[in-house]
């Protein structure tokens, strides 16, 4: 059976840390970091990659356009 | 393997949108709206040809963000300025982009006259239900009973009057053609808000009269809640009083 796999790439920097994505994502891919970036927000990062199906729901819902998604049959 | 390769892209930025980070808080609606808005005109490949009319409110510098040609309104005037635009360029895409102070209390004339005329212009109203800019006051779509900074102990309607939906009103007038009411909160409704934005900016080269796209949005620092708490209470409070749908579609 063919399965998918996602990815996606933060932009760190443009993140606010809001956390729509973390609460959007249906496979609880995404969290918040501990550390910091430059303007003091907590960054989305995926915590469990290879729950990523790459449906985009994060990157939909946020709103500073900061989430690329990648996906692939395999 | 390598999936992050531009072969398997499902999802990135537009670039009708400009690289600035933009000045809203946090979690706010008005980043997704303006999102999608540029989503909408770079898959019509209206790019050249669209105008924005920004408001005053939160989204003043709306035209920072998004890649096109725009003016900026005095505050509620954005209607009254996207009349003479298109009137004077017919072969653009014009929209006006309002919050519910802007659209429903100062511009309530410009908006209702508009609309009554019967422009063939796309109206993008973002209701959150306060005057987000300026803290947080009560709007005329602020609910009955809900804090705001003007309305510590809630808004009472003895003293404030009845919330007022605007968009409702608008569905009345026979120069609106589509009037819907929208949300961005879930995956799905972002999905549907994006369909209503095309309609409206395919709708307004039809000379059918104008389109009006009301998103329940959440202004989440004005309401001091989480974004998320935000969308929870947007959901089960606003929606009551301005449920999702269209309200006319001729
Ligand atoms: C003529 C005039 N009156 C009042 C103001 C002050 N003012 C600036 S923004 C605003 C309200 C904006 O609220 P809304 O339209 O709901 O937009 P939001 O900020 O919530 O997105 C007001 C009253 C102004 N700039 N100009
Ligand atoms: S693409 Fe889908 S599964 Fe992957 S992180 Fe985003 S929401 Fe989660
Ligand atoms: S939705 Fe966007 S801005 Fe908010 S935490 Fe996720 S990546 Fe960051």
């Amino acid at each position: 059976m063919a399965k998918v796999k996602g990815a996606v790439v933060v932009d760190t920097e443009q993140c606010k840390g809001c956390d729509l994505c973390v609460v959007a994502c249906p496979s609880d891919v995404l969290s918040l970091s501990k550390e910091a970036n430059a303007k003091g927000y907590n960054y989305s990062f995926m915590s469990s990659p290879d729950d990523c199906v790459g449906c985009a729901a994060c990157a939909y819902v946020c709103p500073d356009a900061c989430i690329t998604v990648y996906k692939v049959k395999i | 393997m390598n999936i992050i390769d531009s072969a398997n892209l499902v999802y990135r930025k537009t670039p009708v949108m400009t690289d600035l980070t933009m000045h809203y808080c946090p979690g706010c609606s008005h980043g997704v709206v303006h999102k999608l808005v540029a989503e909408v005109i770079d898959e019509m490949d209206i790019q050249d040809k669209t105008i924005g009319i920004a408001p005053v409110g939160c989204a003043v510098f709306a035209y920072k963000y998004i890649d096109i040609d725009w003016q900026q309104a005095a505050h509620g005037r954005a209607p009254a300025l996207a009349t003479a635009v298109k009137r004077l360029l017919p072969d653009r895409y014009v929209f006006t982009y309002q919050g519910d102070g802007d659209l429903a209390a100062i511009g309530t004339a410009e908006t209702i006259h508009a609309c009554n005329r019967g422009e063939n212009i796309v109206i993008i109203f973002i209701n959150n239900g306060i005057y987000g800019m300026t803290g947080g006051q009560m709007a005329p779509t602020t609910l009955d009973g809900m804090k705001t900074a003007t309305s510590p102990s809630g808004r009472s309607v003895p003293l404030n009057g009845y919330p007022l939906d605007m968009t409702k009103l608008l569905a009345e007038l026979d120069g609106t053609c589509y009037v819907t009411r929208q949300s961005v909160h879930s995956l799905g409704a972002v999905r549907k808000t994006k369909k209503a934005l095309r309609k409206a900016f395919e709708n307004s080269m039809l000379e059918k009269g104008t389109s009006v796209i009301e998103v329940v949005s959440t202004c989440n620092s004005g309401w001091k809640m989480t974004p998320d708490e935000s969308n929870k209470w947007m959901v089960e409070n606003m929606f009551p009083k301005y449920p999702m749908g269209d309200l006319k579609d001729r």
